[in-house]
Formats: C-alpha cells, structure tokens, sequence
C-alpha cells in the first residue's frame, strides 16, 4: 500500500516545481528569521531571490553539526519557542546535546512521514507495532510510535530493554511488527532462540530497523531469527527521525519524503553534487520544516541516489543504504576509499573471513593499499593455484568496487585482531 | 600406492617455517619428504609425516591453517631412466601432474606426484 499516493507517485516534473516553490519559501523564511544564515548567505552574495528553483540549492550554504553546537539551542530556529510542540534532542559525544524543536506542523509532517515509511514496509492498519526504540529524548520511539497511530496501526510502547518482558509482549500481544535498532533486533532474536520459542510461533512479519549501520549478513540473520522481511529505515533528529526515508517491498534502496527532505549527494572533497549512482555524503535541505528548517545539512553518512522509478510504483527518489561514514574516508590515488566497502566485499567472498587490515603506503609518488586478510581454512589448499585463483577472484572484486588496485594478500587463520568494533582497521603509513 | 599429504599455509616472515618444526618435533612427529612452494607473500608447505592425525592435530593447536589429502607416491629403483618411465605412463593415460617432489636414497627413490585422476593414475602405473 502506498499511503499518499498523489505524492509518492507524483511525475519527477510535478515533484521539480513542487520541491522549488517550498526551497524558495524556506529561504526566504530563514534569511528573515535566522541570523546565521543571512549572514552566511550575505558572505556568499545571495539573496532569496536568487532561488528560482530547486536546482538553485547549489547555491546555498551548508550547515553542519558544529554549527549548531555554535549555536545551541536555539539559534538557528526560526520560529519563537512560543510556537515549540516537542522539543527533541540527540546526545552529543561531546557534551552539550543538539537540540530540534518542532511546531505542530512539524510533528504532523513527521507522523506523515512515519505513517508513509511504515507502509513503504508493508504496514497497514491493521497491524500491531511493538516499538521498542527508546522513547524520550531520542526520536525512535516516539516518530515510529505518531507514524503508526496516524495509520490507525496498534502499537505497543514497549520502548527499549527489559528484554524478557519484550518477549512477554511479543508472545502474548502478537504484534505483526517490530520496529527498534538492528542490534536489539538481533538480540531480541537470540533471547527468543535462548527461550525456546520459534519464530513460527509468534506473529512478527516484518521489522523496521535503522538508527545504527547494519551488514546484509546482520540482515540475514535477523531474518531467520524472528520469521521475518527486515526493512531499513532512516533518520536523523536533526532532519526529523526516523522515516526521512525507509525501504519498500523491492529492496533496492530506500525511498526518501523527498516533498519534505531534499537530498543531495557531495563529492567529499569538493562539495559538489555527484551523478545518481555515485557515492558520497548526504546532504538534506528542509522544504517544510517550520521549528528549525536546514539549508545542506551535511549527515557525515554516505550514500548514493537513484532517481529512477522503482518497481513498487513510487517515483520518489531512493538513497542507497548507509555504506559508512565520511569519516572513516581514505583517499587514494585521489580515490575516496570507505573501509565500509571493503567490509562488504569480503562478507560476500567465503574463502576469506571478514576480519582485515588495510595498509595505506606510499612508493614514490604513488599511493598504495594493501588488504591483508584471513584465509577460510576450509578452503586451504595443496594448489598454489588455486590459492591464487582465490586471491585473484577477490582482488578483481575489490578492484572494481574501488575503482583502484589493491594489493590482496592473504594472511594465516587468526593472525588479524578480531574486532570488536574499534579494531584498529586501517594503518595509514604515508607521511605527508 | 596412494598416502597423506599435509599441506600448511604459512606467511612468508622470519620463523615462520621454524615454528612450524617446533610444533613437529614437540610432537614427536617425524617427517618422510618435505616441499615449499613459495609465493611472495604466503608459502605453502607440503610434508609427508608418520603420523598425519597427530601431526594435523598439534598444528591445529598452533593456529596453523591445514589441510590433508590423498597423494600418489611411487617408489622406484635409483637408477636412469625410472622416472621417465613413470611420466611416460601418466602422458599415456592422459594424466596432468600439477605439482612432483622426490628424493632417492640407497639405491631406492621415492617420488610425490599431485594428479589430476588419483585412481586412473594408480591404475595407470599398476
């Protein structure tokens, strides 16, 4: 089910002149309101009437995390707090939160978006929803909790943790969706296993996961676990929370409320939009958002579009799952290079095991890198041919996710630190 | 006659190999015929020992990456011309030697012969 059509099935033209009207009112909304960005657009010599249409977003200022750290908390809104509903906040590393106020208008727009991300799954109505996102400060449980109610779907506030009594609700309330972070997902699933319950015997169908990267083998196993099709969602507090866009039944991509969000993918280095299909940080310009609407609010994450119409009937834009975070970028040879897509590769390959090192040198002029992995012991063989027809099969897929050689070098059975997230990864020997 | 081989990835660095006899000897393990293939950066080690599940299993223990299979080895008198009647034998039968490793000692030699067709090739020099 699709829950807005006219929108979410609207022609790329219509969505064109619709995303342009609502670009040309937020930045006249902003450069009115907002001190921060009058001045960052009188330093870049724009004034609002220079936006003539959605293609002339290039033209605007970015925003970033520090910025509004700069500014907490409310420097960069630009409604009064008078008008405030809600007041959102993401945990900073740092210290001080972010804070996100939204107005009435705001919240409706996030449950709309919650409700059309909820469908894009496969939820109707007639569903029951345990949301065992956290509920609070943090935009998990209460966007994914709107979303659901607005679509007239049951929903379960379990909120996160207490895991026997998840699985008490799970058994006894039989929802037919969970919605919470892929690693509690994969919990709850272990601790049902743990229980003895099989997943034919509770009424889960479908999962609605995000806040967190996640592999496809993660997905797999999720998936067998609790008897269901896992979906990605996406969010971020600062944008909205979750439901800026999530997967659909042809899972290929996740379809972003692009008449909310405008997304737009940078080349890391230069800042310049890159083509469909190529990597690069997401980028979201609010259209809508009353509270504190962003102009290019940079997210760190990387990902990559697809304007194409997908098979599920919508028209909206697809964002390809999250591949990592531009902070963990190399550049190589001039190549942006993402451990991420290493990783990946390697989880496809079986003669291999995940674990790797990746060594970054310099000869010359010219950058190398080198991949060290774990030989499979199962697939240890007499043959230096077939061991190098194992290295050369893996080498040419590196090479043309990469878009540069690698050197593949295999190394002995648990000779590499295992990770248990801060492994260190990458060895960067260039000294420049 | 077919026998074990044991083949042991080892990375290519100083004592590698040393440890890897270590591990033997502490066993007690005793070795018939030993071969290095090298590649750069791994080698891979084939040895033919007297006790293969003994000598799989201490390797095991000592994180090495193994793997066990059947070999043809052929003994023949130490004289000219033995060898080439054996190849002669396998090109016959249309048989593809990957790899052959040998050593001949009073007046007897032993050759290791990895095949393509272990069956037709112990048929073949029946």
């Amino acid at each position: 089910m699709i829950w807005n059509e006219p929108i979410e099935t609207m022609s790329r033209d219509e969505m064109h002149a619709l995303q342009s009207e609502r670009l040309k009112d937020t930045v006249a909304r902003v450069y009115q309101n907002v001190e921060f960005y009058r001045t960052k657009m009188q330093a870049l010599g724009i004034e609002p009437g220079d936006i003539k249409s959605i293609d002339d977003i290039v033209k605007l200022p970015f925003t970033t995390k520090k910025d509004l750290r700069d500014n907490y908390p409310f420097g960069i809104c630009s409604a009064p707090q008078s008008e405030f509903v809600r007041i959102h906040a993401s945990s900073g590393t740092t210290g001080k939160p972010t804070a996100v106020p939204h107005t009435r208008k705001d919240l409706d727009m996030f449950s709309e978006c919650s409700a059309r991300s909820i469908c894009c799954a496969g939820g109707t109505k007639d569903d029951t929803i345990q949301v065992s996102y956290g509920y609070g400060l943090f935009t998990g449980g209460l966007g994914l909790h709107d979303g659901a109610t607005r679509l007239g779907a049951g929903v379960i506030p379990a909120s996160s943790g207490n895991t026997r009594n998840q699985l008490t609700l799970m058994k006894d309330f039989n929802p037919t969706i969970l919605a919470c972070t892929p690693s509690y997902a994969m919990f709850l699933a272990e601790a049902l296993a743990d229980d003895g319950t099989k997943p034919e015997d509770i009424a889960l169908r479908i999962g609605i996961f995000g806040a967190e990267p996640w592999s496809k083998e993660m997905k797999a196993k999720i998936e067998a676990g609790l008897g269901i099709t896992a979906h990605d969602i996406y969010g971020l507090s600062e944008i909205m929370g979750p439901g800026v866009s999530c997967s659909c039944q042809m899972q290929n991509g996740l379809h972003v409320c692009e008449d909310h969000f405008y997304p737009e993918i940078l080349d890391p280095d230069t800042l310049l939009p890159v083509a469909d299909g190529i990597a690069g940080e997401l980028t979201f310009t609010h259209l809508t958002k009353e509270a504190m609407p962003l102009l290019r609010y940079r997210t760190r994450d990387l990902s990559s579009l697809d304007h194409s119409p997908c098979d599920c009937g919508r028209t909206s834009v697809r964002m390809a799952r999250i591949i990592g975070r531009t902070d963990d970028m190399l550049i190589i040879r001039g190549v942006n290079v993402f451990p991420s897509q290493i990783e990946s590769v390697l989880l496809e390959v079986p003669e291999v095991s995940p674990n790797y090192v990746i060594i970054v040198d310099r000869q010359g002029v010219l950058d190398t890198i080198e991949i060290q992995v774990e030989l499979n012991p199962e697939y240890m063989s007499d043959s230096v041919t077939e061991m190098e027809e194992i290295r050369r099969k893996i080498k040419q897929k590196l090479d043309s996710v990469l878009r540069i050689s690698v050197i593949l070098t295999l190394a002995e059975h648990k000779t590499i630190a295992r990770s248990q997230g801060k492994a260190k990864r990458v060895i960067d020997k260039r000294t420049l | 006659m077919t026998i074990k081989q044991i083949s042991v990835f080892v990375q290519n660095e100083p004592g590698r190999l040393l440890s890897f006899t270590e591990a033997l000897t502490r066993a007690g393990v005793n070795m018939t015929a030993l071969n290095l293939a090298d590649v750069t950066d791994y080698g891979i080690v084939r040895v033919i020992v007297d006790d293969t599940e003994k000598a799989v299993a201490v390797l095991k223990e000592n994180n090495y990456t193994v793997r066990v299979n059947d070999i043809l080895c052929v003994d023949v008198t130490d004289e000219p011309g033995a060898l080439h009647t054996i190849l002669q034998k396998l090109a016959e039968a249309q048989l593809n030697i990957s790899y052959m490793y040998g050593f001949s000692n009073s007046g007897k030699a032993s050759l290791v012969f990895k095949v393509n067709d272990l069956e037709k090739a112990s048929q073949a020099l029946l």
